[in-house]
């Protein structure tokens, strides 16, 4: 009986992403662009500073992407942006969404003040960042997004990073712009959800996206839908939702967190914990939602 | 995956040729990426429920879908193996490349 069963995609078919390109296997990121043009469509300009993303597009003249594309400086992904949409707009074209599509590096540290720059003029552009955690084009070197524990080439094993990761959502939040998110490719709807959404408002919106990295975490590519569910299942990695810096939504409710270990053995950048620095994780990751919500009570 | 492309590689044979600025006049269909995988996804139809899955959370777009069911791309497919481990009926085993 099953036969007879009609294919029903929750998610729209256009596709803008062509395959061929140049992504690891099992790569976060390049599901995330897909994922992200699907809802965005084809009038949309990516501007894009080095990054994985900057590789995985593919040489000079080949392109994976069927939209423009804006290969820009690594810390000015969110100023080209801005220059993309006002140039846009002498032209009287109002309707084409510019799209800041930035790593964590470009982010988190390098393009933190540009981001903050177009934030604070609220200039009409998403700013994508899907976060693998460490700055993983260049061969995985500790960034601000890094998490507490982890292992990378610049904090080996017996430097493991002491400190926790930025929280950017909150910077993010206190520009007060209209719309800030979080979203995670193992929830695909929720994120089409979330650019769609993010389209039709006007002004400076932040999407955060977390996209696993076999190569960077050491772990093996067919976990990457696991690993970002268990982010978000246990509660390392929510998916909420700001507006104007005010009204905080956790999207998803989950009643159960799962133990953070669950998430951390599957990945070789965290074997060297011992139960107590687990333990420690543990603590923060607890705090953190607690802290999440108590804002999204309010 | 838009059909209008072509695959094919562009090479420049003078400077003439070459577009005034850095411009992207290609697609990157011409990179036949299924070279890189050791392991392939072999999809048993008589156990799909047609979900969807397999094609939703597929990275390189590899997956199509042709008259409602889903259909593995073996010239682009990097045998990642989100396929295999996302679907809820099992029904896509990775077994070994031979060539």
């Amino acid at each position: 009986m099953t036969k007879e069963r009609k294919m029903t995609l929750t998610i729209p078919k256009e596709e803008l992403m062509s395959p061929g390109h140049l992504a690891c296997q099992g790569c976060g990121a390049s599901l995330a662009m897909r994922l992200a043009l699907k809802a965005l469509g084809q009038r949309t300009v990516v501007c894009i500073p080095a990054c994985c993303w900057a590789v995985i597009d593919g040489p000079f003249p080949h392109s994976s992407l069927d939209i423009p594309i804006y290969h820009c400086a690594f810390e000015t992904a969110a100023s080209s942006a801005s220059g993309v949409k006002a140039g846009l707009e002498m032209v009287g074209d109002t309707e084409t969404t510019v799209l800041a599509w930035a790593g964590d590096g470009g982010t988190f540290d390098i393009g933190l003040q540009a981001l903050s720059g177009a934030a604070e003029r609220n200039e009409d552009i998403i700013y994508a960042c899907y976060d693998n955690e460490a700055y993983m084009n260049t061969g995985i070197q500790r960034s601000s997004a890094t998490p507490l524990g982890a292992w990378t080439t610049t904090t080996p094993v017996k430097h493991y990073k002491k400190h926790p990761k930025k929280d950017i959502i909150g910077i993010m939040a206190a520009h007060r712009i209209p719309y800030v998110a979080t979203a995670s490719v193992a929830y695909p709807e929720d994120m089409v959800k979330k650019f769609k959404k993010a389209k039709e408002i006007k002004g400076t919106r932040f999407i955060h996206i977390f996209a696993p990295c076999p190569a960077g975490w050491k772990s093996r590519p067919e976990d990457t839908i696991k690993l970002a569910r268990l982010a978000v299942q246990t509660g390392y990695f929510p998916l909420y939702e700001v507006e104007y810096g005010e009204k905080w939504t956790l999207n998803l409710k989950i009643k159960e967190r799962k133990p953070i270990a669950e998430y951390l053995k599957l990945q070789g950048r965290f074997r060297h914990l011992k139960d107590d620095e687990i333990a420690m994780i543990q603590k923060e990751v607890d705090a953190n939602w607690e802290r999440l919500l108590k804002r999204c009570e309010q | 995956m838009s059909k209008k492309k072509e695959a094919k590689k562009i090479v420049f044979n003078s400077e003439k040729e070459m577009p005034i600025v850095a411009m992207s006049i290609g697609s990157m269909l011409y990179n036949k990426t299924g070279a890189w995988r050791n392991i392939k996804p072999v999809i048993d139809l008589s156990k799909c429920i047609k979900c969807g899955i397999c094609w939703k959370f597929c990275p390189d777009a590899s997956i199509d879908i042709i008259d409602d069911w889903p259909q593995i791309n073996y010239d682009y497919c990097k045998g990642c193996g989100i396929c295999a481990e996302e679907c809820p009926q099992k029904c896509i085993v990775m077994v070994e490349e031979e060539k």
